[in-house]
């Protein structure tokens, strides 16, 4: 029933908004029960057996997930807290920063890790220098290693927001009452932490959960393989479709376990900037000391390896193979399509969303979907579809395109559907009592609280899309490879500086499409007045 | 006596300056546009704003360098007062001991406030069950626990019906009283200010004004609370 709260009810919706959204949730689908359909179809569930190397395999993807889910968010508690209460030159910058390995292409940090602790990287060298031995990055704890990287910062972002929901009145509560460190741990962190621990724990584990990049680079052998890695190794080592498709559906399952078992969890929003917020009092003495250790630790943690990956790849960058460039063009068309996908998809969703608040859950469910099955997932399920009619390698691209905008599209709505029901909630009636028109009201009323999110979103998108090497490893035959795609064969063949120089800039070219993008759709960020 | 003394506090372009003496027991509203800095001057007193220059001075002894946990006073904020998680006894609890580890002597303690500000049959609830009337009577009651001799109000009756905040105001003027404690209170409301306060300061344009007694100012306001008040 229409509601008084719903004041867009009383306009009629645009056709364009329902169109876009039709063909978003039949595209998802089709992509999703298409892919899910052809491979429970191939994978013929009861004929195929589960080898010893797939029970390795599903035991390992478990293993590795739930171990860089809680290092990478047990680490983060004392990062978040030393962020949270501490105020010092580049703070913002820091916390800035600690969004940008989202966007970072794996292979790019995973050439900054072997920077720093591969075998010839600064850490063995140091070890070999004082008479130690070196360890070696590639197994279990490369994986891991690759994966708190990633992640050490997406919890402690999550964490600092749980932090800056903290009322200032209870800090400044805390300090009137005089709190130690234990009573400031049991009435303020505790309680905020169990509210935003489960759902950075949730985050990470099914962002790992499906890794492939990562483990392909660093993992590997019959003991370090994700699930993921060997739905690759059944295509490209055996082509054996059966083998690839049942793995496949396991994968699917797990995701869709994960999901059900998670559904209670109240999963965190996608915070843009800000964070910065009301800090609890800096306490003296050693945790002053103990707080200081934190930031810098993690700083040098995040900036190290990219620092290294800038400093090796300068010298080669203007001397990279023609292929190179290729594989760049490659990527962004790729990145182009996706993020016009994206765009498509994301609007038409999240205003039909708007406009019809009893189909909401429906559509963001559906937009969510890409959720439950990895991009290996889909791509089995494509490529057995398109195998008997057409060469997969001339679909590479426009899958890949389409694949990678489905990835990125709960992100950009998790972005996106906020910000546009706060809009509609704030001025949806004045919009009606001014008798604006529907596109009025997306001009005037929705597209401005929009633009910032949206354009965060798109940029992710983009970023995400360059960077990705996933569903074109099933596709791309040589000679059709994007940027991340060939820099995977560089390293692969010891070409140490060419791969430098394509890490280099691979990295540039993720960066500098997100901040284009944000900053070109998004706007600059409004000034506020002061207190 | 409480004295802010050749007070300054700049925040990028906020100035505020205060050069004022309040008698031990005053019972003295604060009042002014907003954004003129009245939460900014209680908040230096409490110890959350630095100073830019001056000094705060209770009985003599400089309390400026203190941390808030020991100056001498107890603050009201004008929402989240009490933590959610805790049952309302708890919340008041703090106020003697934040680890919650009460001797039987300190739990009578903390009964006698709850029944003295009407909330002994409340005392397990949590905060989140009560009305906005309990909430602050909660708030009072771990004031009245603590029995500083200062007592700040950021306007915690703010969102209370009118009846309410006048059972409320009452309820404080008579804690204030019984413990011989100062009183600072934040209002917007002239009212507020007349029914309990005999004294006032005014905050604008950057300066905080020593206490004026209420009544007469607000029968003969300067221009800044006379176009703030709308009384000219």
């Amino acid at each position: 029933m229409p509601s008084a709260a719903d004041p867009l009810w009383q306009r009629r919706p645009p056709v364009l908004v329902w169109g876009l959204a039709a063909a978003s949730v039949l595209l998802l689908f089709a992509l999703n029960l298409g892919a899910l359909s052809a491979v429970f179809w191939r994978a013929e569930p009861g004929a195929a057996h589960f080898q010893p190397a797939d029970w390795a395999a599903l035991r390992f993807t478990l293993l590795q997930a739930t171990l860089s889910a809680l290092i990478s968010v047990v680490l983060a508690i004392p990062v978040a807290r030393a962020l949270a209460r501490r105020r010092f030159p580049g703070h913002r910058a820091l916390v800035v920063l600690m969004g940008a390995p989202f966007i970072l292409p794996t292979l790019v940090a995973v050439s900054g890790l072997l920077a720093v602790f591969g075998r010839g990287g600064m850490v063995n060298q140091a070890l070999g220098r004082v008479g130690l031995e070196g360890f070696s990055i590639y197994g279990l704890q490369g994986v891991l290693l690759a994966h708190v990287f990633f992640n050490l910062p997406l919890a402690t972002r999550l964490i600092l927001q749980g932090w800056s929901r903290v009322p200032a009145e209870h800090l400044r509560l805390a300090a009137v009452l005089g709190f130690d460190r234990r009573a400031m741990w049991r009435h303020i962190e505790g309680p905020m932490l169990a509210r935003v621990v489960p759902g950075a724990l949730a985050v990470v584990f099914l962002i790992c959960l499906t890794s492939f990049a990562v483990a392909l680079t660093l993992g590997g052998g019959p003991r370090a393989t994700t699930l993921e890695l060997a739905i690759y190794q059944a295509f490209r080592f055996d082509f054996d479709l059966g083998r690839a498709a049942l793995l496949a559906l396991v994968q699917a399952g797990l995701g869709l376990a994960a999901l059900l078992a998670l559904a209670g969890l109240t999963l965190p929003g996608m915070a843009m900037t800000g964070l910065d917020r009301a800090a609890p009092p800096p306490p003296a003495g050693l945790t002053r000391l103990t707080d200081g250790v934190a930031i810098v630790m993690v700083a040098a943690f995040l900036l190290v390896p990219l620092a290294l990956v800038v400093l090796r790849g300068v010298p080669h960058l203007a001397a990279l193979p023609v292929q190179v460039w290729g594989a760049t063009l490659q990527s962004l068309k790729v990145a182009a399509l996706s993020v016009v996908l994206l765009a498509l998809a994301t609007c038409g969703l999240a205003l039909a969303a708007l406009w019809s608040r009893r189909a909401a859950p429906w559509l963001e469910g559906v937009g969510m979907s890409a959720l439950l099955a990895s991009p290996m997932v889909i791509g089995t399920g494509l490529f057995i579809i398109a195998f008997p009619f057409i060469s997969p390698a001339r679909l590479a691209l426009p899958v890949t395109a389409v694949v990678n905008a489905a990835m990125a599209l709960p992100f950009a709505l998790r972005a996106v559907l906020p910000a546009l029901q706060r809009a509609e909630d704030d001025y949806g009636r004045l919009s009606v009592s001014l008798g604006l028109g529907p596109w009025a009201h997306l001009r005037l009323v929705l597209w401005p609280r929009l633009r910032r999110p949206f354009g965060f979103a798109l940029g992710l998108g983009a970023a995400l899309s360059v960077g990705d090497l996933g569903v074109i490893v099933l596709f791309a035959q040589s000679g059709g490879e994007t940027l991340p795609m060939q820099l995977h064969r560089l390293m692969g063949a010891y070409r140490t500086q060419d791969a430098a120089g394509a890490a280099l800039l691979l990295l540039v070219l993720s960066l500098s499409i997100f901040v284009m993008l944000e900053r070109l759709i998004g706007g600059k960020e409004p000034r506020h007045a002061g207190a | 006596m409480l004295e802010l003394e050749d007070l300054l506090i700049v925040q990028d372009d906020f100035r505020l300056s205060a050069s004022l003496r309040i008698e031990v027991g005053a019972q003295v509203a604060v009042i002014g546009p907003s954004g003129a800095g009245k939460s900014t001057l209680l908040g230096a007193i409490a110890g959350f704003v630095p100073l830019t220059r001056g000094a705060i001075r209770w009985q003599g002894v400089r309390i400026d360098a203190l941390p808030p946990a020991q100056r001498p006073l107890s603050i009201l904020f004008q929402d989240n007062n009490l933590l959610p998680h805790l049952s309302i006894f708890d919340n008041v609890a703090l106020g003697i001991d934040p680890s919650l580890r009460l001797n039987a002597g300190q739990r009578a303690q903390v009964e006698t406030a709850l029944a003295r500000t009407g909330l002994a049959e409340l005392a397990n609830r949590r905060p989140g069950v009560l009305s906005g009337g309990q909430i602050s009577r909660a708030g009072l009651a771990r004031v009245l626990l603590r029995g500083r001799p200062l007592i700040l109000l950021d306007e915690p009756f703010a969102a209370l019906g009118p009846a309410l905040k006048r059972e409320m105001l009452d309820l404080v003027a008579r804690i204030a009283r019984e413990q011989g404690a100062t009183l600072l209170m934040i209002t917007h409301d002239p009212a507020d200010a007349l029914h309990i306060c005999p004294q006032t300061v005014v905050v604008a344009d950057g300066v905080a004004s020593p206490p004026e007694p209420t009544e007469a100012l607000l029968q003969d306001p300067p221009p800044t609370l006379a176009a703030y008040l709308g009384t000219r």
